[in-house]
Formats: C-alpha cells, structure tokens, sequence
C-alpha cells in the first residue's frame, strides 16, 4: 500500500537527519561492543571451568601435569586474561577470528557453517511471528470485544509468561511424538540429503515455535494501537465519507498504526536471541546459537566472545532499525535523541 | 548402514586422542586389535621386534598402502606422526602415552626404529594410534587448528565424506584400501545424546543400530533387533587419599572392600551386564588375571576389622577412633548417571559397617582439584595391555605426576616391582607372572575399592550382515566400537 505521511520538500531535512542518527549510533556501538566483549573474557576466566579440560577432554585422565602445563602454555591459556583479550581484539581486526576450543576448528569456519542456519531460522520465526500478530491483532481490534478478540488476548497475555524452550517441548510432544506430523529435531531425517524439502519440513515446527513465542507482544500491541488509530481524526473522517469499513481498517487505521509495531519489533531483537537460543537447543538446529552453550561450558573465550558480539550487533541494530524508522515515516519523532 | 551414536567426538584428529585405542575407521595403526587381546599387524607388515631390554623396538612396514589422499605411505609418515604426538609445539594431548619414546626414526623406507627410555614391553599397546600423512603435519601448530580435526585423511577402511557438527557423519568405504575394500560401502551416523530418544528411534526402526544403557538395550534389542552385550575393561572404582586419617587406614581400606557387595551392584545398577572387580584386571583379560586376588562379600569380617584396629562404634551409629570420626567424602561426577548410583550403593554399604560416607557431585574441574583429599568414582580401562591398566593407577612413581595418575597415592613396594618387572619382560607367559603378583600383593593391602567392570550394550538390526565378532573393549564405546569394530569386514547377508 503506499501511503504519503509527509510533504516531499521535508524528506531532505529528514535523511540528514537520519544520516546523523545512524552515524552517531554506530560511533558509539564501537565502544559498546569492545565493552561487552572484554566483559566476556573477565566471566570466562571467574568461570569454574577450566578450558584446559576441555581441550584434553578424557585425555586428562593419562595425562601428565608436566604435559598438561605444556600444552596449557602453547595454546597460550596461562596468559592474564588482559593479554589474551588483547590478542584476540587485535587478531580481529586483522581478520583473524581465532580458533574455537570447543569445535577445534577456526571461529571464521564454524560461523560460515552454521550462522546460516541460524539466520534462517531467526527470519522465518519472525516473519511468521509479524504475519501472525498482523493478522490477529487486526481482526482483535477491529472486532473489539468479541469471541476472537477476547480468546486472543487472553492467549496473549498467557503466553507472554511460557518460555520458549516450554513451548517447543509441547510442541514436539504433541505435533512430532503424539501427531506423528513432523519430525522431532534436525536439520534433515538420518539417512537424507541435504535439500530444500527435508529443511522446510524440519524448519517447520522450530520457526513455529520460535514465531509463536515472540508473538504475544506484537499481537497484543497491533491490537491495542489499531484500537487507538480507529479512534482518530482521519478514519472518524474516512467513516463519515461512507467508506467502507474494511478500507477504513486497512487503508486508514493501520499505517497509522504500524508506525509503532515497527519500533517494537526492534525492540524485540533481543528476545528474539535467546529465543533463538533455546529453540535450537531442543531441536538439535545446527546453527550458531546452539554453539553458544557448548562454547561456555567449554570456557571457549575466542568462540563466545564472537558470539556475544554478533548478539549486541543484532540488538544494536535492530534498535537502530526501529529509530531509521520511526524518524522516517513519523514527522512528529525528533531524530536528535 | 545408519547407525545412532549418544556421543560426537569433537575431534578425528589421532593427535586429539581420537580412536588412542584404534578402532579407527578413518585410519590404521601399525598394528590393529583383534577383538581378543592380541595385537596383529596392520600397517606393519609383521609383529614389531624388540631388543632384548625391550628399549629398541623395529617395525617393518607394509608396501603399497596410500592415504585417502592419494599419497603413498611410508616410514616418514610414521615418524612424523609419533614425533608430533611428542613435540609440544603440536599440543597433543597424548603425549603423556609415549612419555617413553625417546626418538623414531626411519631406518629407510619400509623400516621405523623406536627408542624408548625404558624398558617398556606394553610398547606394541601404544602401536594401534592411527598415523596421519607427513603432508599435514609440515606445519608445527597446536592441533586444535589442524584441518584433520574435520576432515581426516588416513590410510583407514572407511573415508569422511560429510560431517554436519551436531548431526551426522557419512563414512563411505575406501575403495583402495589396502586390505580388502569394504562391502559395507556407506555408514551414516547420527548423533543423538539422548538415551530414550535414541531407543524410541530404534524401535520406530529408523536406525540399523545403536549403543544403549543394558537395561534399555534389552527392552529394545527385539524383533528385528538383537542386543548384544560386550566385555570390557572399562572399570568402576573408588579411590581412597592414603594421607587421610581415615581412608588412609589400612584397616578401613580393607574393610571398605569387604563391606560392598559388588554382585548386588552388577545386578541392580547394571541389570547383570558386568562383573564384579577387585582388582584392575578383568577374567577377559585372560592370563593376565588372577582368580585368586579378589575380596569376598563379608560385612562381619569388616565390622571385626574395624573393631580391632580401634574404630569403636559411637551413640550415631559411626564409628570413632582417637577423637576421629569414621566419616569421608565421595566425589563423582554430577552428569555421570551411572557413577551417581555406584557412589550411592558404595555409601550404603559402608555404613552397614559403621563408616559414613558422604557425596557430592562435582564438575570435572572441581573434582581435579580436590582429588588428593576426597574420595571419587573413578572411571577407566584399556585391554590392550595389563601395564596400561595397572600402572598409572597404582604405581608409586605416578604420584603427583597428574590428576588422575594414581589418584589415591597408593604406596605398596611388592606391587611396584612386580609392575616394573613386567614393563621389562618381553615374554608372555612370564609377564603373566608379574601381573598376578602384582594383583596378590594389592590385595592383600588394597588403595582402592574396586567394584565392577561394566560391559557395553548395544542394538542391532539382525539378519541383515554377516561378520560380526565379539570383542573386549576399553572405556570407549559407541559406533567405531560395539559390533561395529571390524564392520570393514561384514558382507551382505544375501
């Protein structure tokens, strides 16, 4: 639908501003990022595992303390955590992500494996999730009061409280183990190659659940901001012209009331993480996410720390987002926050 | 062939102690197990010859053999292989097994010259270490960077053509391989940590097999499955610190081994599918075990033991001696299921005794550090050699030369030189003798109890493949083991 919200002679004015918004807040997303990943280091060393298991694995048990001491000094792990950070901040900025401890192969290599993986099943999760709460938290309001709207909003505010990991138990108890429909976990059946049919079928049940659990938020706030855009000036006007109800709803109360979803669903980003997380936990997804567990257990500093970084950019960025768009499509937003 | 493993290696490097004790289906060692405690020749062309002090061992090589790669094998890959497992540099974590090499070196071609810096006749155990091409081991790099890791070249049965980390491997046969070339010429594995989930994919027959815990492998080894159980000399055992006043009391060290009921154990913990152990050295171990070094189930002669070395029964029930109370800690570790209910059947029966035990379940990095002072469930085996079983365990030299080498401290001067006796004997029949000398004298003054062997159980579609043969395994199990260690050489049913 296009929609014109605001006067061509302002857009000007406006994309500079924007232009300042995105330069100032990626400015400060550097500093933002050397923080949170120096704060990753100091956990990993205050953490009680020790990296050196790890890496030995049952090894440890024949292992010499002569050996152990040595190879502890070749990997570099008797180094202070200052000098290790040191090392590894400035190998990233050569292009050297380092070696992940836990998968024993290059950080580059385990991220170009699996955040694929990981990117598809966030996208899906959330494209499913803003279908959803479009649809839903439109036919809510529209029908404000009725059987729909209040089974909706009661099931909004439910969820709301059922973690994901929750969610995807049930969902594989019922859909997989009880129904039979789809299967439990994976990327592909056992014996199957790799190809778009297996992956759908397998992406099916995890992009669900991912999408199902970030919904109520949105459905809950479409409904409630449709409810006010109903109210407004311009669809009291378009009513009173005679038009019909569905492009009252459609054409003049939603853009209006989509200006604020997308605000939130960049604010969303965050949970949509560690969603992403426990989802691929349970359903064996071989994507980045799961690894995240694996590289903290295993005290896998060079893995983590990456991870914890891609995390922060996705929040960074989907908040930076939500602002580009609110300035953009809202004249009333100052962009000098 | 599509098989279901409860554990991914997260390595296929040798170098990272992948398959140490062979069973490797992507390489060969130079010598190879034969499920029945002998080695045989594999990459050697025959058995490797000692000098007469056992410290100069030579082996000649096989012709004809070449890598997954195409390059062609020789002496130099075997010296580059034993010398990165040894030089720092390369941060293998095996190189406390071959702390007895001194230097390898290629006499020619067809010719490989150990030299150890002692007498050492278990050498040929630390043979079946697969061996890796010179070609990628030109770059002298901890190996938690080598490109082996995931994509493993070796002269082996079996080549990886796909391995999704956290799903699933693709072996498929190696068609020059230099024995004959596989008939099973494809095998998927699929990684699945969950038991139950693992059995219920067997039992919708997803999987031509799988490894599982012996009661749910009975349950679901039916039908078109059979389950197969194997011997080991995977032990279960609890270590007891010599320098504490009470688990370092010869007394209670002897009454704690009288005091459990190792067959209660093998039936209720492992529904039977083990054996009851006293010493380190299981019947499957053939000559080298001694029948007669072994602890009867008597709890009155415990409790008479205790009494008259002075540990008098308290008001509590717990014993006392010299303002002492009887009472210690058992660590295990807290995702071990199994070594849980063995610390908690061990701590019942002590206190049958009048000894109390208390648990606690511990991470691996916690338990290394309190180890010297706490008692823990100890796990472990390896069949290939009697001096890999009972050495590091017991040997008085091993104190405080790592974590788990000797954990308890044991000190007995009569099994220290019957041990030392048999690393120097080249001869069978008489290296056998040092070993139940060996097994006499711990029992007569045990550090330790021992509890149990347990055997490893496994699922597997019947019918189908001729070839299987049984075989007594380490602590290492799952799919390069189980009835699949010689699957390079099943052929089709029909």
């Amino acid at each position: 639908m296009s929609v014109r919200l605001w006067p061509a002679g302002r857009l000007g004015r406006r994309s500079e501003a924007v232009l300042w918004l995105v330069l100032r807040r990626l400015a400060m997303a550097v500093p933002v990022l050397l923080l949170v990943s120096f704060g990753v280091f100091l956990l990993a060393a205050a953490s009680p595992f020790d990296p050196i298991h790890q890496y030995y694995g049952v090894q440890i048990f024949n292992a010499s303390s002569a050996d152990v001491a040595r190879v502890r000094a070749e990997l570099g792990l008797d180094r202070p955590v200052l000098l290790r950070f040191w090392d590894w901040s400035s190998g990233l900025v050569t292009g050297d992500l380092g070696v992940s401890r836990s998968m024993r192969r290059p950080v580059a290599e385990v991220l170009a494996e699996r955040l694929p993986w990981t990117l598809l099943l966030a996208a899906s999760g959330l494209g499913f999730a803003v279908v959803l709460s479009l649809v839903t938290g439109t036919v809510a309001a529209w029908r404000q009061g009725g059987w729909f709207d209040r089974t909706i909003t009661a099931l909004g505010h439910a969820l709301e409280g059922i973690p994901p990991f929750v969610l995807a138990l049930l969902a594989i108890a019922l859909f997989s183990l009880g129904l039979g429909w789809l299967p439990v976990a994976g990327l592909t059946d056992a014996g199957s190659r790799l190809g778009a049919g297996q992956v759908i079928e397998h992406l099916l049940l995890p992009a669900v659940v991912l999408g199902v659990s970030q919904a109520p938020w949105l459905v809950l706030h479409v409904r409630q901001s449709l409810l006010a855009a109903l109210t407004e000036d311009h669809v009291t006007g378009a009513r009173a012209r005679g038009l019909r109800e569905r492009v009252v709803v459609l054409r003049h109360a939603l853009p209006t009331a989509l200006l604020p979803f997308v605000a939130v669903l960049g604010a969303r980003v965050p949970e949509l993480v560690t969603g992403a997380v426990l989802v691929e936990e349970v359903f064996s997804w071989p994507g980045v996410a799961s690894a995240v567990v694996t590289a903290a257990q295993a005290a896998d500093y060079p893995l983590l720390a990456v991870l914890t970084l891609l995390a922060t950019a996705a929040v960074l960025l989907g908040s930076l987002l939500a602002d580009v768009a609110a300035v953009l499509l809202d004249p009333r937003v100052s962009a000098d926050g | 062939m599509l098989l279901a493993d409860g554990y991914e290696p997260s390595s296929l490097n040798p170098l990272l102690g992948y398959a140490r004790f062979g069973a490797a289906k992507f390489y060969d060692g130079l010598l190879a197990f034969d499920g029945n405690g002998e080695l045989h020749p594999a990459l050697a062309v025959e058995q490797p010859a000692p000098d007469e002090e056992a410290r100069t061992w030579t082996v000649r090589l096989r012709r004809g053999v070449t890598f997954h790669d195409g390059a062609p094998f020789d002496a130099h890959d075997v010296v580059a292989t034993y010398r990165a497992a040894v030089d720092p540099t390369y941060a293998s974590t095996i190189s406390s097994d071959l702390s007895m090499l001194d230097e390898v070196e290629a006499v020619d071609d067809r010719t490989v010259r150990f030299r150890l810096n002692i007498p050492y006749a278990a050498w040929p155990a630390r043979m079946v270490m697969g061996i890796l091409p010179k070609s990628a081991l030109s770059d002298p790099v901890p190996q938690d960077r080598s490109p082996i890791n995931t994509e493993p070249v070796g002269t082996g049965p079996y080549r990886l053509t796909e391995w999704r980390q956290g799903e699933r491997m693709i072996w498929k046969a190696n068609e020059n391989y230099w024995g004959d070339a596989p008939a099973v010429e494809k095998i998927t594995v699929v990684f699945a940590t969950d038991d139950n989930t693992r059995a219920q994919r067997v039992q919708a027959g997803e999987f031509d097999g799988t490894v599982l815990p012996p009661r749910l492998a009975e349950r679901v080894g039916t039908g078109p499955y059979r389950t197969i159980h194997h011997d080991t000399a995977d032990y279960r055992a609890i270590s007891l610190p010599n320098d504490q006043p009470v688990t370092g009391d010869p007394a209670v060290r002897k009454a704690l081994n009288l005091a459990v009921n190792r067959s209660g154990m093998v039936e209720s913990l492992l529904g039977g599918r083990g054996t009851p152990a006293s010493t380190p050295i299981p019947e499957s171990m053939g000559r080298y075990h001694e029948p007669a070094a072994r602890f009867d189930f008597d709890q009155q002669r415990a409790r008479r033991i205790l009494d008259e070395a002075g540990w008098i029964t308290g008001a509590d029930g717990v014993r006392r001696k010299d303002g002492t109370e009887a009472r210690f800690t058992v660590m295990y570790f807290a995702d071990d299921t199994l070594r849980k209910q063995f610390a908690q059947a061990f701590s019942s029966d002590a206190s049958k005794v009048g000894l109390r035990v208390e648990l606690a379940g511990v991470q691996r990095s916690e338990a290394a550090e309190r180890i010297g002072t706490d008692a823990i469930v100890l796990g472990g085996g390896s069949p290939l050699d009697p001096d890999i079983q009972m050495y590091p365990g017991l040997h008085s030299s091993m104190i405080g030369t790592g974590t788990y080498k000797n954990p308890a401290k044991y000190r007995n001067s009569r099994v220290d030189s019957a041990l030392d006796a048999g690393r120097r004997t080249v001869e069978t029949a008489e290296r056998a003798r040092h070993y139940k000398e060996a097994q006499r004298a711990y029992v007569a003054d045990p550090g330790l109890v021992y509890l149990a062997f347990i055997q490893h159980s496994y699922v597997v579609r019947d019918g189908v493949w001729n070839g299987y043969e049984s075989v007594i395994e380490p602590h290492t199990h799952g799919t390069t083991w189980g009835p699949w260690w010689n699957v390079e050489d099943w052929t089709p049913a029909k």
